[in-house]
């Protein structure tokens, strides 16, 4: 008995106390866009009564959101914008990664070297060549412009996390297949991609979430409402000069969150997998 | 397998050259390279181009929309003179270093937490993650709310506990306000320390803890020396990647003070956006943001130096 109610006392002490701190601060935020979304405006601008509840809820702050700005067509224009590019990237990063992986060829470290620099090259360093680029090739204003950038942040990512993953696929079938005779590109497609499938999804995932948290290209290259993404929508345009409408604010906070954070649901231990494999693998 | 009778057939029926040049793209070397140029000119185009012509640039005098005239080093010596630049390496530097420090500080002790054995811990690790995966700008918004002038939820619980009244200006202070961006910043990236970090505790063979007990060895001696020395890699990796997106971070400051109060909170990347779109003056701008990169070398060389000697 005694020895039981100690270990419970410091299982709570060394696991529940300090879990429940970081539970807490890693929600908060979640919550207060949450309830902040839900909060007519006489409770929102109110200093009087007690702020994290909500005592008469309402919908008003979403339903302004999709009827009065142009919240949906952001939302389409980030995930069209998120699905071409992280395609984009799987197929260059295979490219890249099945030949570093599989094959000798000379020139490989300078490629391998190039991506690792190409990875480690921070965005601001490019963002003003790329803005005076953009302009003089006319993609200003074009989801064209974000859909062919995007990439040179995820390509590098991909190409890193599945050459890690090809490496781990034992060689055998791939030998059998050539010696049966067929082609290096038969071989790559019909035996060693579909071994990769998880690779492919760890990598899918995680540059689909960079490409949805993308906002310095976007808010220099999208000015214009219709071709706008989530994040440079609500900053750009939720803010209408110095007046902030929070409700709606919150309100595309939560619902810009919402198709990230269900992908993410469905793929968690893919996502981790990815996120690990830099860090852990290297 | 299906490619074995589609191969057998082919010779007879394929003509010479058809042949031949099969044969020389199944060269490894061939085959590698007809693969890996398409990625590799894309990424020339897109990333190596555009590095060189900033490079450029930042020797240019180049107002917006109008053509640039070659003027050396004179914008590095404008901002060589440039107060505000100077304040902007200082701030760079400061919320790299508290950013960094508070994340891998916070982040090892959460993973030391989460290295037990506990019910949903799955699912704790999935809903940890969270910040880091919802994208940065939207939850930085629900910081902005919760750090507000008027109706922050921090100060309404200062004023209603009697600690402060009227609270702190989070954002309008000048050291507040980068106390608040390296708090956010913490809270964005503590997950992916605390994840990658927990991936790396798990790879440690229990045995060698036992093994230290058995020695004698504390709590406290276990992780200063089984833990940390087996842990530096990842350390160092991770530590690495969030140097480089602090140094260079550009939502955050721009979402919640834009630089301000007074310059306070201004970053390399956030200071260059502003020459450069705002004021127009684009040469100045690359000039600007072109000087982050020698101090993160320095960083990374420096920290890649720091692990080689401890490792002998």
């Amino acid at each position: 008995m005694i020895v039981e109610r100690r270990g419970w006392r410091v299982r709570g002490l060394k696991l529940w106390l300090p879990l429940g701190f970081f539970l807490v601060f890693t929600l908060f935020p979640f919550y207060w866009m949450a309830i902040t979304s839900l909060k007519p405006n006489s409770e929102l601008y109110s200093r009087k009564i007690m702020p994290l509840i909500v005592y008469h809820p309402t919908l008003e702050h979403f339903v302004n959101l999709l009827t009065e700005t142009s919240f949906l067509t952001w939302t389409y224009n980030t995930l069209l914008v998120a699905v071409v590019s992280t395609a984009i990237s799987l197929v260059f990063g295979v490219m890249l990664a099945y030949p570093l992986a599989r094959m000798r060829f000379a020139g490989a470290a300078l490629v391998s070297f190039a991506i690792a620099a190409t990875y480690l090259v921070p965005q601001p360093l490019l963002f003003i060549p790329l803005a005076d680029i953009i302009n003089r090739l006319g993609l200003g204003d074009t989801l064209t412009s974000v859909i062919l950038t995007y990439p040179t942040l995820l390509v590098p990512f991909c190409a890193w996390l599945l050459m890690g993953y090809f490496k781990s696929v034992p060689h055998e079938l791939e030998d059998a297949a050539r010696i049966d005779g067929a082609t290096r590109l038969q071989t790559m497609f019909r035996i060693f991609l579909p071994l990769c499938i998880p690779g492919f999804i760890s990598a899918g995932i995680f540059a689909f979430t960079l490409a949805q948290n993308e906002f310095l290209y976007a808010l220099i290259f999208l000015t214009k409402t219709d071709v706008r993404t989530v994040p440079v929508g609500a900053i750009a345009e939720l803010v209408r000069g110095d007046v902030f409408y929070w409700g709606q604010l919150m309100a595309a906070a939560l619902l810009g969150s919402i198709p990230v954070a269900i992908i993410y649901s469905f793929f968690v231990e893919h996502y981790v997998a990815g996120l690990t494999s830099g860090g852990v693998k290297a | 397998m299906s490619a074995h009778t589609q191969t057998l057939a082919r010779p007879t029926t394929r003509p010479r050259s058809a042949v031949s040049l099969r044969r020389w793209t199944e060269r490894e070397a061939v085959f590698s390279w007809l693969m890996v140029t398409p990625p590799v000119l894309f990424l020339l185009a897109l990333v190596g181009y555009p590095f060189i012509y900033g490079i450029w640039l930042s020797l240019e005098n180049r107002p917006v929309a109008k053509p640039g005239v070659f003027i050396g080093l004179d914008n590095f010596i404008a901002n060589f003179h440039d107060p505000v630049f100077w304040q902007v390496a200082q701030n760079t530097f400061v919320y790299t270093f508290a950013a960094t420090a508070l994340k891998m500080a916070g982040g090892l002790a959460l993973a030391l937490v989460m290295n037990q054995d506990f019910r949903f811990k799955n699912l704790i690790r999935a809903i940890m993650l969270l910040p880091f995966i919802v994208p940065t700008v939207l939850s930085t918004i629900a910081w902005m709310w919760i750090l507000d002038p008027s109706f922050s939820v921090v100060n309404w619980f200062l004023i209603r506990w009697g600690i402060a009244n009227p609270g702190p200006s989070w954002l309008g202070n000048p050291k507040l306000a980068m106390f608040s961006l390296i708090m956010v910043n913490t809270w964005r990236g503590l997950p992916f320390y605390a994840i990658t970090l927990l991936a790396g505790l798990q790879t440690i063979s229990p045995e060698l803890y036992e093994a230290a007990t058995i020695d004698g060895a504390t709590t406290f001696a276990r992780f200063r020396y089984v833990t940390l020395p087996l842990l530096k890699p990842v350390i160092f990796i991770v530590t690495m990647f969030s140097v480089i997106f602090t140094f260079s971070d550009f939502q955050l400051v721009y979402v919640l003070t834009r630089g301000g109060p007074a310059n306070a909170t201004h970053l390399f990347a956030t200071y260059a956006f502003d020459v450069a779109m705002g004021g127009g003056q684009f040469g100045l701008g690359a000039s600007i943001a072109l000087s982050m990169l020698p101090p993160l070398a320095l960083l990374i060389a420096g920290m890649a130096w720091y692990m080689r000697g401890e490792k002998q």
